[in-house]
């Protein structure tokens, strides 16, 4: 996934569109972080004023949801299934096992309904079942 | 000569185990050999276990060859499975396969056979029955025939359907929302991800029905971030079903109007608690409202909302069109109809089974599961999510349906029955429950918010061994004021796996400490 390099007005190209949505703060986060890979502090200031809103309630919309990330994204993304499914193939020592090699690029994540087919991890955005070491590292760029 | 269909599933679980690399290596060595061949990206029909599951058709027949990996198929090709040829892989005609043969589909009936995209082989296969019928019905006519099948949600809840949208048709108002419910954050299901991928032309169907039957005229599909494809294969339906005139001003030609409109999640559990996922739907914190009042009557932006999960919305094309008598001919009590159960974690056949009410728990994880995937006895099955109770073996005699789990301590949820073998650690488990509610609470009630925190240290207390049976009495009581003290099912039932866990596994609970000296 390449990203668009921020700056304010490719900000506003991306929430021109959005001007009309009804309760638009979510969508309009979710609309930058895919634009640009996350979302710059000068960003949720823009959000605010373009609908008008206070800038403390952008910011608690921004903090209250875990996929909205303030830092441009790592050069591998690996998120990895900690959920009951995954964990009974398995996946608190395939966790470890990860966090140690990948560490800082590693995010926990709750189920991606690939319960059936564990441990489960996602890299870069591609989905692995039956997880090992040994696949994820053939994911990693 | 007609090409030979070959089908290859393009479902995210396939995907995740190879189904890419085995459609396109089939591509490339029926080019290699100058063999016409017509490979459809089906949906999964739910057979997990065999995924990637391969299929050719023969006459009437769909053959099918599983797991297939990237390396198996030169062999097939070598042994002309383009012909139907047995191979170590094969298990013949998928439908007679018993894990299938014994299975009941009703909401499930289409998914994973065809192009998921296709109109045409929807229209073929039943598709549209249900929405044509209704459309010579009054929307009273439709309510009441939801009501009468004894549809209720599968979100979780289990409040009857056609209730909720009888209070909806009856509340006046100049606008009426529909909001589908796909948030499908249980750990061990994966149902509403699966017929969104395979069959996303019937959840559709689902919510122009009942659209018609309330009088709501816009629709949100609310579906979480973590399933992309199932984002992506749902918007491509909608504008499908846009162009061909089943969505918009005229939905077939008729005065009703109904859009439909795609919403990602942003990933948070609480979320697909209804008033939360309303709130993140206006773009605010998904934090849980208080009922009153009810959705029902003033929902998404103060408006009537109809709030149902996917498979809810999905099982009334099929009632309209069987009616309700077929449909309430299936399950036992006041658990009527079909349920999708969801076969996950350490099982050796995982995946969709859809039955009636009242299978067992052992004919579900034995008998369709297979045991466990790692061959050591089953030790515990954790039914209805992260919120449900793990049940032990003794418990496999246990009817599966609303009443009977709600007597023995559970729940049914949304259908997940998530295997355990002996390696699991049920103290472990509970802490689980404790950190993840501690994680995922929106943060309104403090018994939530911070008993949670408690209840995982507690338990940290207990296996670490120190003060275990003052600990135990103090989790107990926390459990009860989280029970007593929340808003939502959140804070309110995530003691029911810890206590479950204590009651139905003592020995995990026991002073580690003394039992070693
Ligand atoms: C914490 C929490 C999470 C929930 N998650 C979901 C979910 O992911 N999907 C869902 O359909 N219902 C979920 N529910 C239940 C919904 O609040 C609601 O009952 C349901 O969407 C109504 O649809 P139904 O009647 O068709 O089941 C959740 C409830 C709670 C308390
Ligand atoms: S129980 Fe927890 S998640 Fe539910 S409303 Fe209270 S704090 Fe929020």
């Amino acid at each position: 996934m390449t990203h668009a390099t921020w700056s304010k007005s490719a900000g506003l190209t991306v929430l021109e569109p959005l001007r009309d949505e009804p309760g638009p703060v979510l969508i309009a986060l979710q609309a930058l972080q895919e634009e640009f890979g996350y979302i710059p502090a000068e960003a949720i200031a823009l959000v605010a004023t373009f609908f008008n809103v206070s800038r403390a309630d952008v910011h608690g919309v921004f903090t209250y949801y875990e996929d909205l990330r303030s830092t441009p994204p790592l050069a591998n993304e690996i998120h990895i299934c900690v959920a009951e499914a995954c964990q009974a193939v398995g996946s608190r020592n395939l966790e470890q096992a990860v966090k140690t090699t990948y560490g800082e690029q590693v995010r926990d994540v709750f189920c991606f309904g690939n319960c059936a087919l564990g441990p489960t991890v996602m890299v870069n955005g591609v989905l692995i079942g039956r997880a090992t070491p040994a696949k994820i590292a053939a994911a990693i760029k | 000569m007609i090409a030979t269909k070959v089908y290859v599933p393009g479902d995210s679980a396939a995907v995740s185990v190879g189904a890419d690399e085995v459609a396109l290596e089939i591509a490339k060595l029926a080019k290699a050999a100058n063999i016409e061949i017509e490979i459809i990206r089906n949906g999964t029909r739910g057979a997990l276990w065999l995924e990637p599951l391969v299929e050719v058709q023969i006459a009437e027949k769909r053959i099918g060859y599983g797991p297939v990996k990237v390396e198996d198929v030169e062999g097939l090709f070598e042994e002309h499975f383009l012909q139907g040829a047995s191979h170590p892989l094969s298990i013949n005609s998928v439908d007679e396969l018993p894990w299938f043969a014994e299975q009941d589909r009703v909401t499930f009936k289409r998914v994973g056979l065809n192009d998921p995209l296709s109109m045409s082989e929807y229209e073929a296969h039943g598709g549209l029955n249900g929405l044509r019928r209704a459309l010579k019905m009054s929307s009273d006519e439709i309510a009441a025939e939801i009501l009468e099948s004894g549809l209720r949600g599968r979100g979780g809840a289990g409040f009857p359907a056609g209730i909720k949208w009888k209070t909806v048709q009856d509340t006046q108002s100049d606008i009426k929302y529909l909001c589908c419910n796909a948030d499908e954050g249980d750990s061990g299901t994966f149902a509403d991800r699966i017929l969104i991928e395979g069959d996303p032309f019937t959840l559709i169907e689902g919510m122009v029905i009942a659209a018609i039957a309330v009088g709501a005229t816009k629709g949100i599909v609310y579906v979480r971030s973590e399933y992309p494809a199932a984002i992506a294969k749902l918007k491509a339906a909608i504008a499908i079903a846009d162009e061909y005139g089943l969505l918009g001003k005229s939905v077939l030609g008729s005065h009703f109007e109904f859009t439909l409109k795609v919403r990602s999640g942003a990933g948070s559990y609480v979320c697909g608690e209804e008033t939360a996922m309303l709130e993140s739907i206006e773009g605010k914190r998904g934090v849980v409202r208080s009922k009153p009042p009810l959705p029902a009557i003033s929902g998404l932006f103060g408006k009537p909302t109809v709030i149902n999960n996917v498979l809810t919305f999905s099982s009334v094309p099929a009632i309209i069109s069987e009616g309700a008598s077929s449909y309430k001919s299936r399950g036992v009590g006041r658990s009527l109809g079909t349920q999708v159960f969801q076969l996950g974690g350490n099982v050796k056949r995982g995946g969709i089974v859809e039955t009636g009410f009242g299978i067992t728990l052992h004919d579900l994880v034995s008998g369709f599961g297979g045991g466990t995937l790692s061959g050591k006895p089953v030790k515990a099955v954790q039914i209805g999510g992260p919120l449900g109770a793990y049940f032990p073996t003794q418990s496999f005699d246990l009817s599966m349906d609303y009443e009977s789990l709600l007597a023995a301590g559970g729940m049914l949820g949304h259908g997940g029955v998530v295997v355990f073998d002996t390696e699991v650690d049920l103290a472990i488990q509970a802490k689980f429950a404790m950190e993840f509610c501690a994680i995922e609470s929106c943060g309104k009630c403090t018994p939530c918010r911070l008993g949670s925190t408690r209840g995982a240290e507690t338990i940290q207390e207990i296996i670490d061994g120190r003060n275990v049976s003052a600990n135990k009495k103090l989790l107990l009581d926390l459990c009860e004021v989280m029970t007593d003290g929340s808003l939502c099912a959140m804070g309110g039932l995530t003691p029911m796996p810890v206590k479950s866990a204590m009651i139905n596994f003592p020995s995990d609970f026991e002073d580690r400490l003394a039992a070693k000296t």
